[in-house]
């Protein structure tokens, strides 16, 4: 698609360069670059995703000047930074939103790649590099989250390494060689911050390559239509596109900027300026927001099937809910790429979208809580029958004559009795693995069988025709319309 | 052809099309990759604990200091050991479900190890502190959480262990496991890693 360059030189030195380096020559035809003249302000989150490498990657840089690896300074060497350093407060602030910021994009990035089918031919590297930079992107973030050493970081990465470790056979070699000793310590916490440090490079390595694949075929579009005509279909990256996205990403530096300045903390958890402590979990210990779904589907898991055991079914089905998006493009059979045009796909795919941000929230929730509750709540009377030493629990609205039944009971019976509050409602746990088998079922079961049995409408035979139909179609109308008199 | 002159060493029929320089070809990478293994061994294993580390592996604890029906938490290596003193009424309980309907099931006995005189402590109660599910530190008689079974309570996803430091409920596959510790006195336990 990109044809042939259109690079002139225009005056002896660049000629020179152009025949020895012909850098001028790439960066005139990466601004040249036919672009579908069709895209919406979905498409603009690429540009957004690059910006905000870039922000973490010079933040990280300045930050790493100020930071401790060592578990003893840490904590204090972070705050320091908040509170001492000069801007110091402003470019955490950054760093940290940031983060949050980065993923609020990619996902948005790559629900509209779901929707418009940009994972299918020829764009299946595209997406596959996205993805290896999406988990890449997930394991930066784990260990940065690491870094501050408070209570979260301390025993959310407690949970991760243990979930390494559920791996059978190789598990507890791999986790051991990922801590460095027998629990996370100095050396986990050096050995994270090299890492940290050094991903986001091979982040912006995958990145050029995700680009110059994008290069090959262009940009997919929201007809999903390919260009047919590149005179009349597309236009130049610059300044079209270079302006759209421009804005787009001022837009949503005002949403990161509204984090930074007047909520910094909003995203993280109190527990986090506690320092860590190895000997007390917390109370109620959650991922960052961006890993809740695949934590709420680790956790939904609660049944052994077969031999094995919950544990390590629940780790295979959190990874698997990342590997599956490897195998997108071949997991769909439908030939249409954009869902504008596949009625029913359209459904299960906003049904998708709402099962992994309710996935989210079940991640957020204590499993055993309830979403709602069935009616008010009752009272329980729980005491161990004396004649067959079983466990009665004698549920009721009357409290009065639980408090009468326990005094009659035999002792000593009576005096380990108890009567509780009861509740019944439905349960986090059951709406995560609702959810969590939706979100397999659109990938394995609808994705596949939609392809073949769905009827999708009339597509428009060009880009350029899409565009020009859209208009006419609207009734023509007077610029100013006139009051009827 | 006959500039390159290999071509001249199979004649042999069954070794048509073979060249000497396919075999220079195989023996290069094979030493190469040879190499790169050799080199890429160090740069693993630098990551496994180093030598201090392993080394301090041992805590000496004094489990008569142990107010009964509370605990004391260990740290060795950064990993926690609950110790925890039994009263009576834990004990008998623990008993009780030792034929219960257990996920990994162990009787209480065989959860103590015996003193110097031969005799098991059951007062004395020695655990990992950490739950077999995902690795967090389970809550006790201290946080004022002991679950639905009077042991612990892991906060995390909810397992619940007994007296007997036993999983009776929740995600958890396995016991809280017993560590290698020895009695050096009466009083004194020594636990390793």
């Amino acid at each position: 698609m990109s044809g042939p360059s259109t690079y002139e030189p225009k005056n002896g030195f660049t000629k020179w360069m152009d025949e020895r380096l012909p850098i001028l020559r790439f960066n005139h035809d990466l601004m040249e670059f036919p672009t579908p003249k069709n895209l919406n302000y979905w498409w603009t989150f690429g540009g957004i995703l690059a910006v905000m490498l870039v922000v973490q990657i010079v933040t990280g840089i300045v930050l790493a000047m100020h930071y401790v690896a060592d578990t003893s300074k840490a904590f204090d060497s972070v705050e320091r930074i908040r509170r001492d350093v000069d801007f110091g407060w402003l470019i955490q602030g950054i760093h940290a939103n940031g983060a949050s910021m980065f993923f609020l994009a990619v996902y948005i990035h790559m629900f509209r790649g779901l929707y418009y089918g940009s994972y299918k031919s020829p764009r299946e590297v595209i997406w596959i590099l996205g993805v290896v930079i999406y988990l890449i992107m997930m394991a930066t973030a784990f260990m940065g989250y690491v870094l501050p050493w408070g209570q979260m970081s301390f025993h959310g990465s407690a949970v991760i390494t243990n979930l390494i470790g559920a791996i059978p056979l190789v598990g507890d070699t791999v986790k051991t060689y990922l801590m460095g000793g027998p629990a996370i310590g100095d050396a986990t916490l050096n050995r994270f911050f090299s890492l940290h440090y050094l991903l986001p490079f091979v982040i912006a390595g995958i990145v050029v390559l995700h680009i110059w694949a994008l290069h090959v075929p262009g940009n997919n579009n929201p007809t999903g239509v390919s260009v047919k005509d590149v005179k009349k279909d597309t236009l130049p990256f610059h300044p079209y596109y270079t302006v759209k996205d421009g804005f787009a990403i001022v837009v949503f530096f005002i949403l990161f900027a509204s984090f930074v300045f007047f909520m910094p903390n909003e995203l993280g958890h109190a527990d986090n300026f506690i320092q860590a402590n190895p000997a007390q979990t917390p109370s109620h210990i959650v991922p960052e927001w961006y890993l809740l779904p695949f934590y709420a589907i680790l956790r939904a898991i609660t049944f052994d099937i077969g031999p094995i055991e919950a544990k390590l079914l629940g780790v295979g089905a959190m990874f698997g809910a990342i590997l599956i998006l490897f195998f997108v493009p071949w997991l769909d059979t439908s030939k249409v790429r954009s869902m504008r045009y596949r009625p029913l796909a359209q459904q299960a795919f906003v049904l998708f979208v709402l099962a992994s941000v309710g996935l989210g929230f079940c991640g957020a929730n204590d499993p055993d809580k309830f979403v709602f509750n069935y009616g008010p709540d009752k009272v329980a009377l729980v005491y161990t029958e004396a004649a067959t030493g079983k466990v009665i629990r004698e549920v009721s609205d009357n409290y009065e004559a639980l408090v009468a039944k326990k005094a009659a009971l035999a002792e000593p019976a009576r005096s380990e009795a108890a009567i509780e509050v009861s509740s019944e409602g439905f349960k986090w746990l059951w709406l995560s693995q609702i959810l969590g088998l939706y979100y397999f079922l659109y990938f394995l079961l609808i994705l596949p069988v939609l392809g073949i049995l769905e009827k999708p409408k009339v597509r428009p035979p060009s880009i350029a025709e899409s565009v020009t139909k859209k208009h006419a179609a609207v009734p023509a109308s007077p610029v100013n319309p006139v009051a009827a008199e | 052809m006959s500039e390159h002159g290999s071509k001249a060493a199979t004649a042999d029929a069954a070794h048509a099309g073979e060249t000497r320089r396919d075999f220079i070809h195989i023996a290069a990478a094979t030493v190469a990759a040879g190499g790169v293994a050799a080199v890429a061994w160090p740069f693993v294993q630098q990551l496994a604990p180093a030598a201090d580390t392993r080394a301090a592996s041992t805590a000496e604890v004094d489990v008569s200091k142990v107010p009964e029906g509370s605990e004391i938490r260990v740290l060795i290596g950064g990993l926690p050991f609950f110790i925890r003193h039994r009263t009576p009424v834990e004990i008998a309980r623990a008993k009780a479900d030792d034929h219960a309907q257990l996920r990994d099931p162990a009787t209480d006995d065989s959860r103590l190890h015996k003193m110097l005189d031969g005799k098991l402590n059951p007062a004395i109660l020695v655990t990992s502190g950490t739950c077999t599910h995902l690795g967090c530190v389970p809550v006790g008689p201290a946080q004022g959480n002991t679950g639905d079974f009077g042991g612990w309570y892991c906060p995390c996803h909810g397992s619940h262990y007994d007296t007997s430091g036993r999983i009776r409920k929740g995600p958890a596959p396995k016991n809280l496991a017993i560590p290698k510790y020895d009695y050096t006195s009466a009083t004194m336990i020594k636990i390793s890693l």
